[in-house]
């Protein structure tokens, strides 16, 4: 099977700019075969819906420390305005438990939190591509 | 210290050397090299052998040169270090009440926290609602910042706000000083954080206004505070957001050691003498968990600085030596499982603060790794200080851990680490050439994958995380402090209802004259920034009209 590797996006939306977990996350993923679209801190919503259609990534990986997080769901709502449905979004960094329920429900896939194993976030995102891939064919 | 031993003893001693050497063998057979976070090797003892310095050059006494023991005569056993925690939620009635709930609680150190829109330069109405004052107080002028002072007595309260280029909190608090009547010369604290390269190179909030606009505005600043405010701290070193960001315990000494270098000969270049301006440079660091590292590496730094103000600089006065610090506990170390473990990394993070000498102190909250800190998280970080400072008496001797064997060597060992690592910075062209070309940068993020890599694999143990780890429940936790969203909402149109009822004049003039000063070398822009808050420009005026002169900060992403 000639598989394309995964393609992410790395990004961060909202106000702050701690990025030691979206730096490491790409880099880690990058060394692990996948191709990656990274973004510095403070995207605009817009900005990042224009670069996933534009790159057709897979899946995107927004890093928040600092409640960043609430405003995914806006970013939920513009990716399925803009007919991305099918990219899968997943979440890393300081989320509450209480705000989890929040993301998975807005549409988010999956939510990781401090202390995640790099692997993880690796296996989980080629999981996300197989089943994009497999409903986009 | 170390007299000739004569030869009887010398060979008993060896003897018991090697009878040591033979049962560690025997013993610990698989013993591997111990490396620290800074890339230290560190043996299983020390001893006599490991360390022959001379105690008066390399040493001497605490408020002696070199500052080894500690920069001040009697250090915290005349004076201990100030509890300075910082704050800053919702909007400013909100801040209020908490700064003067803890000035009941004895507190004579605030420190304010704006919320990110203020760090990144906007106003409230600029940016996503849902995120405001999730992080820090949401204040966007000066009658903001009279709400967030009220009740609070400026000539006696020592105020560090958080806020770098172009300074428009400290503007404000000057607008509001001079509302009161109060002489700008008794308004004491620090510009926290002014740093503007450990901004730009750990990404926290580089936004403002481009490198060189950054670098012009700190020193028209520190050139202002020398005229005007004599009790102000204009200069803070950061090396905590580099630490934060992934740097060694090492590399962050280094690169804030490079930086003040940097900052002093850009204060020298404008004509200031360094001994009008060195006693105000104070500095901020992050302590990890690495309890001896994070001591050698306090000693060290207050080594070198001496060595730098004196030869480099060739400052006279022992106040333009003196490495003050402020300390503040790690939250990278900190985890979200079994978060309680947190007050226990606290607690070894601070002792290694308090053992490196020191002079204020903040204490993470447990709860740091889950969200903001809660009041309840808040009280046991405080009470945390309390307990080391009164309960367990690590004031009582100074400098209690000067001459042990590891310490003194460790201290030697990471004092050569950092002068290689500054080598290479100044072989750059000096730390802001460095940062420019993406020196600095490089090697954090070298060292944050690295780390996460040692976790990862094992070799660095992190409790809860890689080992004796349990399962655990999920929304047992404490309720998130967020801002009332009503409070918010009026709070917004309270600031767009001043926006229309100023002085438009006055704030147009106040924006061009600003403008005028950027464009013009000889003026001075902080100067201009106070006129333009007296006049009732909002934060993110100042910083937009500094923008659109000096160039946005783009970061320089080194992935």
């Amino acid at each position: 099977m000639n598989r394309q590797p995964p393609k992410v996006l790395v990004t961060k939306i909202g106000l702050d700019g701690h990025d030691r977990g979206s730096r490491v996350v790409a880099s880690f993923l990058r060394d692990a075969g996948m191709e990656v679209v990274y973004t510095p801190p403070w995207q605009d919503i817009p900005a990042v819906v224009k670069l996933a259609m534009e790159e057709d990534v897979d899946v995107i990986g927004v890093s928040s420390l600092a409640t960043d997080h609430l405003i995914v769901p806006k970013l939920m709502q513009a990716l399925g305005a803009a007919g991305l449905n099918d990219i899968a979004v997943i979440v890393g960094g300081i989320v509450p438990d209480a705000d989890e329920a929040m993301l998975l429900e807005a549409g988010v896939a999956r939510v990781f939190h401090p202390g995640s194993a790099l692997e993880e976030i690796a296996a989980e995102i080629g999981r996300l591509t197989d089943a994009r891939r497999a409903v986009n064919v | 210290m170390n007299k000739p031993l004569d030869a009887s003893k010398l060979s008993a001693q060896e003897s018991a050397a090697a009878r040591w050497q033979r049962e560690f063998g025997a013993t610990a057979a698989s013993d591997k090299p111990t490396r620290n976070r800074s890339g230290i090797d560190v043996k299983p003892l020390y001893t006599p052998q490991d360390w022959s310095g001379d105690y008066a050059a390399e040493l001497g006494y605490p408020g002696q040169p070199p500052y080894t023991r500690g920069i001040y005569a009697s250090m915290h056993r005349g004076r201990t270090w100030s509890q300075r925690q910082l704050i800053g939620l919702g909007t400013p009635p909100d801040y209020n009440a908490r700064l003067l709930d803890m000035i009941a609680q004895g507190t004579t150190a605030v420190s304010l926290i704006p919320c990110n829109s203020v760090f990144r330069g906007y106003d409230m109405d600029e940016v996503h609602a849902e995120l405001l004052g999730t992080c820090g107080v949401v204040a966007n002028t000066v009658d903001h910042m009279e709400l967030c002072l009220a009740g609070v007595d400026l000539e006696r309260t020592s105020c560090a706000m958080n806020d770098p280029s172009p300074f428009t909190l400290l503007a404000f608090v000057l607008a509001t000083a001079k509302r009161r009547g109060i002489d700008w010369r008794a308004i004491s604290g620090t510009s926290n954080q002014s740093d503007y390269l450990s901004h730009f190179v750990a990404n926290h909030m580089f936004f403002r206004i481009a490198l060189a606009g950054a670098r012009r505005i700190l020193t028209d600043h520190v050139e202002f505070c020398n005229r005007h405010l004599p009790s102000w701290n204009p200069m803070s070193v950061v090396g905590q957001h580099m630490q934060q960001a992934g740097a060694t315990p090492a590399e962050a000494m280094a690169f804030t050691l490079s930086s003040a270098i940097q900052y002093a000969e850009d204060c020298r270049a404008r004509g200031m003498e360094p001994d009008a301006f060195l006693p105000r440079f104070t500095f901020f660091f992050d302590i990890s968990v690495s309890l001896f590292e994070e001591i050698a590496k306090f000693r060290a730094g207050r080594r070198l600085w001496a060595r730098i103000t004196r030869e480099r600089f060739g400052a006279r006065d022992p106040r333009s030596w003196r490495f003050k610090f402020h300390g503040q506990t790690s939250g990278v170390d900190l985890t979200r499982q079994q978060p309680l473990n947190n007050i226990a990394r606290v607690t070894v993070q601070a002792m290694a603060g308090i053992f490196g000498g020191l002079q204020s102190l903040h204490t993470d909250a447990y709860d740091e790794a889950l969200s903001c800190p809660t009041e309840f998280g808040a009280r046991i970080a405080v009470n945390t200080q309390n307990i080391l400072r009164e309960e367990a008496h690590l004031t009582d001797v100074i400098d209690p851990l000067g001459g042990s064997y590891y310490i003194e060597s460790l201290t030697d060992e990471m004092e050569r680490k950092i002068l290689d690592i500054m080598a290479q910075v100044e072989a750059a062209g000096g730390m802001y050439a460095a940062v420019e070309q993406g020196l600095v940068q490089k090697m954090i993020g070298a060292s944050a994958r690295g780390f996460q890599e040692r976790i990862e694999s094992g070799e660095q143990t992190v409790v809860g995380v890689n080992a004796y780890q349990v399962e655990e429940g999920k929304g047992e936790r404490q309720a998130l402090p967020t801002p009332d969203p009503a409070k918010m909402q009026a709070h917004i149109a309270a600031f767009k209802a001043y926006k229309s009822m100023r002085s438009q004049d006055a704030v147009r003039q106040a924006q061009d004259r600003l403008a005028s000063a950027a464009g013009d070398s000889k003026q001075n822009i902080f100067e201009r920034v106070v006129e333009a808050a007296e006049a009732g420009c909002t934060h993110g005026e100042i910083c937009a009209t500094l923008r659109r002169e000096l160039g946005f900060g783009q970061p320089l992403v080194v992935v």
